[in-house]
């Protein structure tokens, strides 16, 4: 039994349903937060070093292994950074093409989390096979649903994960129409399957529990963000890409492999699909909107719990924007422009499932990366995790540790953090101190 | 009949059921390459209701030791644990089983593997386990408990 004036430590060794490999560290003394570390131990890739000597057309290929589930979102935002560097326009019709290639990523991501790795928490469940077990009908859906957007990638990219079809100047091969008015009746099937999943994730209960986030996101004064806008944040940001380095500041934590991003005289922020919903939501189709508020959302969201609804929303979006792209897509009279080499800066920031995804290259005289940096979402929300925790974990003080524990996981799941693109496994421990 | 195997060309032995693969299309007979990921394992098997599924495993054994499983793998748990990216052939299994969905009839190959190193080659138990385990299911599948 603990008292409220007891210490203890809540220690998750290893957290599943997370992307990667990391460890939470919670110390607690009575009901007070003495220490919170999100540990990601997972060694560096050191991407951004070997990128360095390498032809910027090799770049959209080796960024696209960053990550496994959101290839393309790393691939783009190389591409558009370097398509900055060198002076690149693009036919309208490859920049349809890289939205919906941008809206197969985000359902087959979104679909995956809410689903497998999220829902079991609401549920009760220690995984998605368990879940399956009662809920099959949940589980169908979500395989489905993954399906759709792999399909779309397969497509569009060549293969479900790490594709081949995107360079800088447009596609090596763009599709046919009729390729894509195929994926039609499926797509037509997901959308309703995204509304389902609205109105399933918008009747799970959710704790009490808001936050003043500060929301950093792209914003396009058409378009829901996925691969181009201003960075615009709730305190009155509002930059270019280029401009991202003079805001946002990365640093070195002891207790962490992947640096942590902070707002210049802010410190911490939240991006991913809270911060797009509250930043964007008069952006967003009309089916999409009308779904937000049948589940009684209505930005800003500060509640990290219902970001499960929310990404649920812009599952609905996304199926929404893909149809529609394929209605409007014509091929390109070229899949490609030619682009010569030469000296050049470029910045770009996109939208990748879990949030801003940016990007910057240095480009020598012969087109070779002389410096790249990459700040992936969950680098930028490592700190925002540890903030939330240090909040959520002391109003657990009185729960029995198994629970606490448990609870401490979902929070840090609500963010569906991809600790394996950020620099694997995530361990957390709550330590109680003695008094 | 399916053949399927799983594994990644860049984690030394989990390449150990692609070296198999190879050697078998090398007999002209197909084989389904496949990352084991849950829902592309799914798909692939979908249709399918008799799979021979090969696959990297660790049960503690030397490596290089072939295993044979009949329609249940007892005590089968992936490496990983369950995240976007690690959802694996362990899920795969347990959850056609829970959704009905499971070939009437499965076979498993499974290689002991060393280890799963990053950029290393394939232990060289396992690329011999691998040339065994090709002959053995090219002279079998007309002899397969499923066919």
């Amino acid at each position: 039994m603990t008292t409220a004036s007891a210490s203890r430590t809540i220690r998750v060794e290893t957290l599943a349903r997370v992307e990667g490999e990391g460890a939470l560290y919670i110390k607690l003394a009575g009901e007070h937060v003495t220490d919170v570390k999100l540990s990601i131990y997972e060694p560096p890739r050191m991407f951004e070093a070997f990128l360095r000597g390498r032809h910027f057309s090799e770049v959209p290929d080796i960024t696209a292994r960053i990550c496994g589930i959101c290839p393309f979102a790393y691939q783009m935002s190389s591409v558009h950074a370097l398509e900055a560097a060198l002076g690149v326009t693009i036919d309208p019709a490859v920049r349809l093409l890289r939205r919906l290639f941008y809206c197969g990523e985000w359902i087959e991501s979104h679909a995956l989390h809410i689903y497998m790795l999220h829902a079991p928490d609401f549920l009760g469940f220690q995984d998605a096979v368990a879940m399956a077990a009662q809920h099959r009908e949940l589980v169908e859906r979500a395989l489905r649903l993954k399906k759709v957007g792999n399909t779309l990638m397969v497509v569009l990219g060549g293969r479900e994960i790490h594709p081949i079809s995107a360079t800088v100047g447009g596609f090596y091969k763009t599709p046919r129409k009729q390729q894509l008015t195929a994926l039609v009746p499926e797509l037509e099937w997901a959308l309703e399957a995204a509304l389902q999943t609205v109105e399933f994730t918008s009747k799970l209960e959710f704790p009490d529990f808001e936050q003043d986030y500060i929301f950093v996101a792209l914003h396009h004064p058409q378009e829901y963000p996925l691969n181009e806008g201003r960075i615009v944040s709730s305190s009155g940001l509002d930059i270019r890409a280029a401009e991202y380095e003079e805001h946002f500041v990365e640093s070195h934590v002891k207790h962490s492999n992947a640096l942590h991003s902070t707002l210049r005289g802010r410190g911490s922020y939240l991006v991913g699909p809270l911060a797009r919903f509250s930043l964007d939501y008069e952006q967003l189709p009309r089916e999409a909107q009308q779904a937000a508020v049948a589940a009684g959302l209505k930005p800003p969201v500060k509640n990290p719990f219902r970001s499960i609804v929310v990404r649920a929303v812009e599952l609905v979006f996304a199926c929404a924007e893909a149809l529609r792209l394929i209605r409007e897509y014509e091929p390109p009279a070229a899949s490609r422009v030619e682009v010569a080499a030469g000296p050049g800066v470029g910045h770009a920031a996109t939208e990748a499932p879990r949030g801003l995804l940016y990007h910057r290259y240095l480009l020598d005289d012969h087109g070779l990366v002389r410096a790249a940096k990459i700040v992936p979402p969950t680098a930028q929300n490592q700190k925002r995790i540890e903030d939330d925790l240090r909040e959520y974990a002391a109003r657990l003080s009185g729960w029995p540790l198994a629970d606490a524990t448990w609870k401490c996981e979902q929070a840090v799941r609500n963010y569906d953090p991809c600790i394996s693109c950020a620099t694997h496994f995530l361990k957390v421990t709550i330590e109680q101190e003695r008094p | 009949m399916k053949i399927i195997a799983c594994g990644n060309p860049y984690r030394r032995d989990d390449a150990a059921a692609l070296l198999v693969a190879e050697r078998l299309q090398a007999f002209g007979i197909d084989v389904e390459v496949c990352s084991g990921e849950t829902s592309d394992l799914m798909a692939v098997w979908e249709d399918a209701d008799r799979v021979i599924l090969i696959d990297a495993v660790m049960t503690g054994a030397p490596p290089g030791t072939i295993h044979v499983w009949d329609s249940s793998v007892p005590g089968l748990v992936s490496g990983a644990l369950p995240s976007t990216h690690g959802l694996g052939v362990a899920e795969a299994f347990r959850l056609v089983q829970v959704l009905g969905r499971a070939p009437a009839c499965i076979r498993v190959y499974g290689i002991e593997a060393a280890g799963f190193e990053l950029g290393a080659s394939p232990s060289a138990p396992v690329t011999a386990a691998a040339e065994q385990l090709a002959a053995r299911i090219a002279g079998e599948i007309g002899a397969h408990p499923c066919a």
